[in-house]
């Protein structure tokens, strides 16, 4: 075991690791942030989306002690100071941009970093921008919905809900 | 109506904020004090005969504190199959055993043979590297043509020919339908073979046992669309234990589409490794587990031949199909190529003579079951597919063709060949508002734009029905049920006048807590903040027959109502005592109970409040409390229909076809929530482009799983797909419940792939290649481009 | 997966004297290797992260080349050789998806050399030149078959040299399941003549379509490959494609990147 430190969610927090431990791993097992989801073992679904120092990373395909004292970011520090939802959160939810909520997690981090990136994307760069995360429920539309209204802008016009 | 939404309104969703803000509860994120990790030892030949399983190296093993075998196990029951189907001759059906753990043979890849229990996962896994399989490989059975006539080849030692049934529907029809087809003027033909796919739920399978030793009681928290029968089955058929004793908790699920309706082995094996440890045990899947050992769907051959007039009026229909149900028989796996697929193979038509034969057939690969549709699919794409390429070959309009056969709105209740009565429909009228909302009449300026970017644009069309709700007990106990099918809620009103409402039915993402909350809340007159919906815990619930079938609503929801009657009739006794009036004079309107024609009134805070204070109840006539049960069986299934419309480009170079748009018209009945019902459509039709495009579940020769990840089972992702368009406004309510719904979880699953095949066809058609007819699903860009080069 | 000690030298020195340990695995981002290790089907016994040395992390000219960094993200080099060499951005652009590129590094792909991976066609279509902690591999010498390269035991990309080209452009098509390249063009045009790199095709890895390169040094248009044909012999033949339709898609992307290129 090796001692572990980083700042998850704005807080310094440390723990034991093996080697072989997964940042998603350390922080659903380690200290009990189960936002964070785990849906295949081979990097494509993108439950377990994080953000290190500010960059989209899949938990489960990064070791813990290769993000030592990075800056970590999960679902659970997506909500605004006084709890309500993030703006973002508040879109998933205004358009039903989620049925199951396995998926979502990891659909908001992916969200919350395109945005970052590019605060008015188009609906292709916004389904580009996710193809890294699968969702089996929603068929995407109220997500890419969500995201486009996240940002901002008029989604009056995209069909139906 | 109500101050936050009620029946109708697009009210979002509440139990979003926890899945927004990391709070869900899924299996996998409940960790019991003392609990211990299980590892599953899976076969990774299709077929073997295991000879010794050695352990001595693994139980030495640091942190291990089990290892179990099939040995272990087998003085259990099976995991029996829930339908049973007679072939047509008067056969029972082929009902191998399907162990907790597989004993003496493996039967296919995937299939568990082990378990190592340890104080951690690691430590589990890296033990169960150490245990020593002795399995000698048998030749595997993967093709179902080959299983059936190959006499040597034998998944279970007792099952000739690997047939488990070989079923006629309705055999009485059998020789007019031949006869109609001799006579007939047209026939079309179509080989065709509908994928096997994996249906995975995002949140791979899970589970933990929890024995407590003290009272002898059982734990089950897993992953379940149906916690009740995963409750039934494991207590009653597989480990023989009193049904009270067992509780099982389906606590947030990630979705299901099928695959989390049935009970799993892993389901009981960690229960009893529960009790023979004395501490829970929990195991999660990988996702690599789920591909092997997850039930599959789908995965006919099918032979359709239909006939017609040189007009193109349906004369017969006739089917032949291989139905593949795997190594050993899933709860529903033969209810669903049989009662959920022949029955429904007369589609929205009238076509007067239909005969239906289905194989089912055992093969080394993993269990095929129930999936989004389950049946129905494969029903809508056998007979859509053939529609079209009847039209090709009359050169026929396929709008028109179809609309003068369907069923007409005044031809209702509608008796099909096939053994359904259709209570209600408008097929015409979802079919032009199809043509209107996918803009018919602009594809030709659409098609010109492609062509002008090289592109080869189509339109596909399909029409669709669906039997669900499913569904009355009394209807499929004659086809061969052994299970009922009602389900059932119970209403509490707490003394502050809130409410817990417990159904048995699940939520696995389709938003129950907040649509229940809508419709008690607009039954009751108070708000849907005071309400709450329970489900998934088979202590707190009556019981319950899950969710899937699209049953939720129309049988769950209308159990709900029945209770809330009660509630209604019960709070109108109390009502009378309060108000000292005849309970005949009491009527209940906007949360109020008053003597009619008078100003006296109690509202329901006030009545409930009342029957938990009864301080002065004539105890004779008038029992305290408020708290109603319902269980409701519905009296027909439910049929929900529609018609959807694909535009897609192809590029003839590479074959890769491009959904350009894509449009559903749906009747579901009453809508409860518009949002939630679109969004099941969406997530419907992205399943069904998945099947038509992308999935397949494909094992090679030795039945190995060619598509066990994500890196070669191709998923649906955001930029593979369009917006959708999406309209339920022609609809005609259910006749038989009280809400007059009829389901829309399985629609865009059931419409749209032969919408979308036919679209392609079409595609190539207008682009010169008029020598392509089918191609089979998933017409990937290889296959594309391959029938366009032959 | 396996346990093993995990170690994040600073320094390309410390760096080599980490992979001089028994049964000691270079992690360059791990997009690749943590699948493979959770199959059980890589046990490392120590694990070398190299993303932790500045030296071989970024994007820069070096005497007209542009310069990249042996464990610089596809993020970095999507966003920061886009103004040097646009298409070789577009390229590590399109790899994996957004937060795979955050971690994923050129210098983890090229050492695996995956058969459907992206970056060998650039290294290769560019005629780029392999930095490692002890030498210089000219592109044409580094890639010697499916996941299979010159480098030996416990070497250490430490960053790639590309000349820039006149025009070039990365012509993928996507694998659906994995969004790999099912096949993958690169052309690159130089003053002295155009290379064209293939992946994703071929069971040998990726290679140089030679007859394409001489005719489109001839005359740079989708016409000039127009009478070509590759070869079906040696394609890989999977699940996604047939090895005639891998050579179908080659010669189709090349035309397409040839009209493309800027």
């Amino acid at each position: 075991m090796t001692n572990v430190t980083m700042t998850v969610n704005g807080k310094a927090v440390t723990g034991d690791v093996e080697g072989r431990t997964l940042l998603s791993s350390f922080l659903r097992e380690g200290l009990g942030l189960t936002g964070t989801h785990v849906g295949c073992d081979t990097s494509q679904c993108g439950a377990c989306v994080v953000h290190v120092d500010g960059r989209p990373v899949k938990s489960c395909t990064v070791f813990a002690l290769d993000v030592a004292g990075a800056s970590v970011k999960t679902i659970e520090g997506m909500a605004n100071a006084d709890g309500s939802l993030g703006v973002i959160q508040q879109a998933f939810q205004d358009h039903h941009g989620l049925q199951c909520g396995f998926c979502t997690p990891g659909m908001v981090m992916s969200a919350a970093a395109l945005l970052a990136d590019n605060p008015k994307p188009t609906e292709a760069e916004v389904r580009h921008y996710l193809e890294g995360n699968i969702c089996r429920c929603t068929g995407y539309h109220n997500i890419v919905k969500a995201v486009l209204a996240a940002s901002g802008q008029d989604v009056a016009a995209v069909a139906a809900e | 109506m109500p101050k936050d939404g009620g029946i109708g309104a697009s009210t979002v969703r509440r139990e979003d904020i926890r899945f927004l803000t990391g709070k869900g509860r899924y299996t996998a994120d409940i960790n019991l004090r003392g609990q211990a990790y299980a590892c599953f030892l899976r076969s990774e030949v299709a077929h073997g005969r295991i000879n010794k399983i050695d352990t001595a190296e693994a139980r030495a093993m640091p942190g291990v504190l089990a290892v179990m075998t099939g040995a272990d196990f087998a003085a259990m029951g099976g995991n029996p199959a829930g339908w049973h189907i007679p072939s047509r001759n008067g056969d029972a059906m082929k009902e191998p055993k399907r162990p907790v753990l597989a004993h003496g043979k493996v039967r296919h890849v995937g299939d568990a043979y082990a378990v190592v229990v340890a104080e951690t996962l690691e430590q589990a896994r890296d033990a169960a590297g150490a245990v020593v399989a002795d399995i000698t490989e048998l030749p595997a059975v993967v093709d179902m043509a080959q299983a059936v006539a190959n006499p040597d080849l034998r998944v279970h030692d007792e099952i000739a020919n690997n047939v488990c049934f070989d079923w006629g529907w309705i055999e009485d029809n059998r020789a007019a339908v031949d006869a109609a087809f001799k006579a007939a003027p047209h026939v079309t033909t179509l080989e065709l073979v509908n994928n096997r796919l994996v249906p995975n739920a995002m949140e791979p399978r899970a589970s933990i046992g929890d024995y407590d030793p003290g009272t002898g009681d059982y734990k089950l928290y897993t992953t379940s669309q149906n916690p009740h029968l995963s409750r039934l089955l494991i207590a009653a058929f597989v480990m023989g234990i009193p049904e009270n004793k067992l509780t099982v908790i389906a606590p947030d699920v990630g979705g299901g589409f099928g695959s989390k309706i049935y009970h799993y082995g892993e389901e009981a094996a960690v229960l009893a490794a529960s009790k023979a440890l004395n501490r829970p045990v929990k195991w999660v899947a990988d996702r690599s587990e789920s591909f092997l050992s997850d039930a599959h769907g789908r995965d006919h051959v099918t032979r359709i031949e239909l006939a017609t007039d040189l007009e193109g009026n349906f004369l017969a229909l006739r089917t032949e199909t291989l139905a593949n149900v795997g190594a050993y028989l899933s709860n529903f796996s033969t209810a669903t190529p049989t009662f959920l697929h022949g029955t429904l193979m007369a589609g929205p038509y009238r076509t007067p003579l239909v005969y239906v034969n289905v194989k089912a057939v055992f093969t080394n690969t993993a269990p095929v079951d129930a999936y989004r549709g389950a049946g129905r699919p494969e029903a809508t794409f056998s007979i859509e597919r053939v529609v079209d390429k009847m039209c090709r070959e009359l050169k026929l309009d396929p709008v028109a063709v179809r609309r003068k056969n369907l069923i007409q709105p005044d031809q209702y209740p509608y008796t099909t060949p096939v053994g359904l009565v259709y209570d209600t429909g408008n097929y015409p009228a979802t079919l032009d508002k199809l043509i209107e909302i996918a803009d018919f009449s602009g594809f030709e300026a659409r098609r010109a734009e492609s062509a002008k970017r090289g592109k080869l644009r189509g339109l596909g069309l399909s029409t669709w029905i669906e039997a669900c709700g499913i569904a009355p007990s009394n209807l499929v106990g004659v086809l061969g049920a052994r299970v009922g099918l009602y389900d059932a809620a119970t209403v509490r009103v707490n003394a502050t006048g809130n409410i817990s409402v417990m159904t048995g039915a699940h939520s696995h993402g389709q938003g129950h807590e907040t649509v229940f909350a809508q419709i008690v809340s607009d039954k009751l007159g108070i708000p849907a903040s005071s309400i709450d919906i329970v489900h998934g815990d088979t202590s707190k619930i009556p019981f319950g027959m899950g969710s899937y079938g699209s049953r939720s609503l129309a049988v769950g929801g209308t159990a709900m109502v029945k209770a809330v009657d009660k509630i209604i009739a019960k709070g109108k006794k109390i009502a009378a005592h309060m108000l000292e009036a005849a309970e005949g004079d009491i009527v209940f309107e906007d949360g109020k109970f008053s003597v009619t024609g008078t100003d006296k009134a109690k509202t329901f805070g006030e009545i409930a409040f009342s029957a938990y204070v009864p301080h002065n109840y004539p105890l004779e006539t008038l029992e305290p409390g408020l708290e109603e049960t319902a269980f409701y069986d519905p009296a027909n299934f439910t049929y929900p229909a529609g018609a959807y419309a694909c535009e897609v480009e192809v590029d003839a170079e590479t074959g890769r076809v491009e959904i350009a748009s894509f449009a559903c018209a749906d009747d579901f009945g009453n809508v409860m929530n518009p949002m939630i019902v679109n969004g099941q459509v969406h997530g419907g039709v992205a399943q069904g482009i998945g099947q038509a495009l992308l999935e397949a579940a494909a094992y090679d020769d030795n039945g190995q799983l060619l598509t066990g990840s994500y890196m070669d089972y191709a998923m649906p992702r955001a930029d593979d797909l369009p917006m959708f368009t999406v309209d339920h406004s022609c609809n005609t309510p259910c006749t038989h419940n009280p809400l007059g719904v009829k389901g829309c979880g399985e629609a865009g699953a059931i419409g749209s792939p032969p919408a979308v095949v036919n679209a392609v066809i079409d595609a190539l058609h207008r682009g010169g290649h008029t020598h392509v007819t089918h191609i089979d699903m998933p017409l990937t860009p290889s296959r594309v481009w391959s029938a366009i080069q032959n | 997966m396996h346990n093993f000690d995990f170690v994040k030298p600073s320094s390309v020195a410390d760096a080599v004297r980490a992979m001089s340990a028994e049964g000691a695995q270079a992690l360059s981002g791990g997009q690749t290797l943590l699948p493979t290790m959770k199959q059980r089907l890589a046990a490392p016994a120590v694990l070398v992260s190299l993303t932790g040395i500045a030296d071989t992390r970024g994007v820069c000219l070096d005497n007209g080349a542009l310069s990249v960094g042996g464990a610089t993200t596809h993020a970095v080099v999507a966003s920061e050789a886009r103004r040097y060499y646009p298409a070789l951005a577009d390229l590590a652009g399109g790899i994996g998806d957004p937060a795979v590129r955050s971690r994923g590094t050129i210098g983890g792909s090229l050492a695996n050399n995956d058969p459907s991976a992206c970056y060998p066609a650039a290294v290769l279509a560019s005629g780029a030149t392999i930095l490692t902690d002890r030498r210089r591999i000219a592109a044409d010498d580094f890639f010697q078959g499916m996941f299979s390269t010159a480098l030996h035991d416990g070497e250490i990309i430490t960053g790639v040299l590309f000349p820039i080209p006149e025009k070039a452009a990365y012509v993928k098509f996507n694998q659906p399941a994995s969004r790999f390249a099912l096949t993958g063009v690169f052309v690159a045009k130089y003053g002295s003549g155009v290379r064209v790199a293939v992946t994703g095709a071929s069971t040998d890895g990726v290679f140089r379509w030679t007859e394409a390169e001489r005719a489109l040094s001839a005359s740079f248009t989708p016409a000039a490959i127009a009478g070509l044909s590759l070869p079906s012999d040696g394609m890989i033949a999977d699940l996604h494609g047939s090895a005639a339709y891998r050579a179908n898609l080659a010669k189709v992307l090349t035309g397409r990147g040839v009209a493309s290129a800027h």
